[in-house]
């Protein structure tokens, strides 16, 4: 007990501290080390800040380029929103995914997968449309429940596994599709279904009356028939922003968000405090093959027709989204609107390429410089959030 | 002592393979009583902790607590029986916050399913008062811990395993890398959470740390068990030589002194630049 008392600093010590020039720590008061974090100071250590300063850059730069008029009209706006919606979608399923530690590189194949379970139960087995998607559904937690199990079983890296799942569903939606049909295309989907409304919830629109008043007003743009070019808020949006909210409502105020950053932070820890990291982890890849699912629906409505090859490398496109917008890809850290913000700028930017009409191969680079800037900002941004503790 | 021990081994040992990292260990831990563990490195403090805490299970062996055997399948279950331990590594999550990692695993929720959440206000309120009950004042309980000092992280430990109401608490060398005013807290709380009735069972390698707050002292020598001494019936030379692994510390400082004459030596002996 002495030892503690004079190492705690008893008067003794204060003495000789005071000896050595050394102010005595005092309990309660006011610790002079703390600066005053400001407010810009704290917006800026959000994990989003870096995508949202990136997508205002954006949305200036562009505004200055030839073809701006064409993009930043309702018409165009609208044909990013709806690309980032898309891509929004799997993005925030993708993050939480990473955010718990985990990828999940089947997200491409599973939305191809989804659409050949539509097509076919629909084509050939004559069910209706609410049965496809359902099935679709059944099939894809089926899925992301097996990607789980055999990552939490084997702790193999859930790159390796869902590398493995991405060559196997694409090689089964191939395979069946090419033997039930003789060909890798699923057309004709949505003729002569009972339930044509069932197509409406994906590819259908919200808020066309407004649209058609804005239009009679002159307000926006019109066919000649007098309905405005765009009739609506499209689906895609609704669905993306739907899920976007579920999802950040989730990670940030739920008992399950807080087992999702533990289970990335650490997930040795999380277990030892009780945190079902297994369950946690397979969940989340159901999510992601859910996601994935919901885009393929979406996809199908819209083009009335399966694809085998569809959403090649969207599992690429869903990571770099989320890494843009912050999501660490090591995982414990980021938000679900980081991850909106990064499919935002993602869309953004392929729409905007396009309307400038600069070749579009340019994009890929600008991915890649993205990817490689975003990296770099999350690491900065992380060390902030550990008051550089952790930097270097 | 005729009071039931808190917790207590009876001839447990550990197997890892071919690896006996414990043989037939006997402990008990009483209320009210620091309990410390001494040993060499690889003399299997950390193991014996681990099957304490539910991490390892014994090889063979009984676990009881308060008189009652248990087994414990995890963590979890061992915190259930009122076990609590501070890892080594802490156990805890560098980006979460402060209040976060403090009610991991135990999230104070609200509202009604299927909007039932987290009750953030309750758990920052609450982590700060447990933290202000041992003695620390926080900040911002929104802090991320990796921005805490190791002392103050390990208070933050300590404060939930008292808050959540442990009867055993462990310490896997809490102070190890700590200066010595954040040593000194931590030793505090120690000595607070003995007071408090916690039946605490103490890991370190520093003898300024252990003796002064242990009760009883238990060496472990590669995986056996040694001895068992009250405070009463050892002296502090005693444990240091105890803690040295049975080696003579004279022994240990004459050959690093002949190593640095030697070097003194050929620095002397170098033509200088
Ligand atoms: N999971 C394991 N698998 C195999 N051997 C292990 C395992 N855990 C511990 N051991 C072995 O058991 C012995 C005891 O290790 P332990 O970590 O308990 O030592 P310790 O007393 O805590 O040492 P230190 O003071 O260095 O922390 C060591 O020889 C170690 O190599
Ligand atoms: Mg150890």
């Amino acid at each position: 007990m002495t030892a503690m008392e004079r190492e705690a600093g008893s008067a003794e010590g204060d003495h000789a501290a005071g000896r050595f020039g050394i102010a005595a720590k005092r309990r309660g008061a006011h610790d002079e080390r703390i600066a005053e974090a400001g407010w810009l100071t704290r917006l800026l250590r959000r994990p989003e800040a870096g995508a949202a300063g990136g997508l205002i850059a954006a949305l200036v730069i562009f505004a200055f380029l030839p073809g701006a008029k064409a993009l930043y009209s309702l018409q165009g706006s609208m044909t990013f929103l709806t690309l980032s919606a898309e891509l929004g979608i799997i993005a925030t399923a993708a993050a939480l995914l990473i955010i718990a530690g985990e990828f999940d590189l089947s997200v491409g194949s599973m939305i191809g997968f989804a659409g050949v379970v539509i097509g076919l139960t629909v084509r050939e087995l004559g069910f209706p449309l609410w049965g496809g998607v359902l099935s679709a559904f059944a099939v894809a937690i089926v899925v992301g429940w097996f990607n789980g199990l055999i990552v939490v079983k084997t702790r193999l890296p859930s790159f390796i596994v869902t590398l493995a799942s991405l060559f196997i569903l694409r090689g089964l939606s191939i395979g069946i599709t090419r033997t039930v049909t003789g060909r890798t295309q699923i057309p004709y989907i949505l003729d002569g279904v009972p339930d044509p409304w069932t197509a409406e919830i994906f590819n259908g629109h919200i808020l066309g009356g407004l649209f058609r008043w804005m239009g009679s007003q002159g307000w926006i743009d019109t066919r000649s028939d007098g309905l405005p070019f765009v009739p609506g808020i499209p689906m895609s949006i609704v669905w993306c922003i739907g899920v976007a909210i579920v999802a950040g409502w989730i990670l940030t105020n739920t008992r399950f968000g807080n087992w999702i950053y533990a289970s990335g932070g650490d997930a040795d820890v999380a277990r030892n405090v009780g945190v079902p990291v297994a369950r946690v982890k397979i969940l989340l890849f159901i999510g992601t093959a859910c996601a994935a699912t919901l885009l393929a629906c979406i996809q199908v409505m819209e083009a009335g027709s399966a694809d085998t090859l569809r959403g090649t490398l969207k599992e690429f496109e869903a990571i770099i989204a989320a890494v843009i917008g912050g999501v660490l890809l090591t995982g414990g850290y980021g938000t679900v609107i980081g991850a909106v913000l990064g499919a935002l700028i993602f869309g953004f930017v392929q729409m905007g390429i396009f309307y400038t009409g600069i070749d579009t191969d340019w994009f890929k680079v600008f991915l890649g410089a993205m990817i490689l800037i975003a990296v770099l900002v999350n690491n900065y941004i992380r060390a902030k959030a550990l008051g550089e503790r952790t930097a270097g | 002592m005729t009071e039931v021990p808190a917790i207590e081994l009876k001839g447990v040992s550990k197997h890892f393979g071919s690896v006996i990292a414990l043989r037939d260990i006997d402990i008990k831990v009483h209320p009210g009583e620091v309990h410390c563990l001494l040993g060499d490195n690889g003399a299997g403090k950390s193991t014996l902790i681990k099957i304490l805490s539910g991490v390892h299970r014994p090889t063979h062996g009984q676990i009881l607590v308060d008189g009652v055997p248990v087994s414990f399948r995890s963590p979890r279950d061992a915190a259930e029986y009122g076990v609590a331990t501070v890892f080594q590594d802490l156990g805890m999550i560098p980006l979460m916050s402060i209040s976060r990692n403090f009610f991991l695993g135990r999230e104070p929720l609200k509202g009604i399913f299927p909007f039932t959440r987290f009750d953030k206000e309750k758990a920052n309120t609450v982590s700060r008062q447990a933290m202000a009950d041992i003695g620390i004042d926080i900040r911002d309980p929104t802090q991320a811990v990796g921005t805490l000092s190791g002392g103050e992280r390990q208070s933050v430990a300590i404060a939930r395993a008292i808050h959540f109401g442990a009867k055993v608490l462990i310490l896997d060398e809490p102070t190890s890398a700590l200066g010595v005013h954040q040593a000194a807290m931590v030793l505090k709380f120690v000595i607070e959470a003995r007071l408090r009735g916690l039946a605490v069972i103490f890991i370190s390698h520093n003898i300024h740390h252990a003796y002064p707050v242990g009760d009883v002292f238990t060496l472990l020598n590669r995986g056996r068990r040694a001895g068992t001494f009250r405070k009463s019936e050892i002296t502090r030379d005693e444990v240091v030589a105890i803690m040295s692994g049975g080696e003579d510390l004279k022994a240990v400082e004459a050959e690093i002194d002949a190593l640095l004459a030697s070097i003194h030596q050929n620095e002397a002996a170098r033509p200088s630049a």
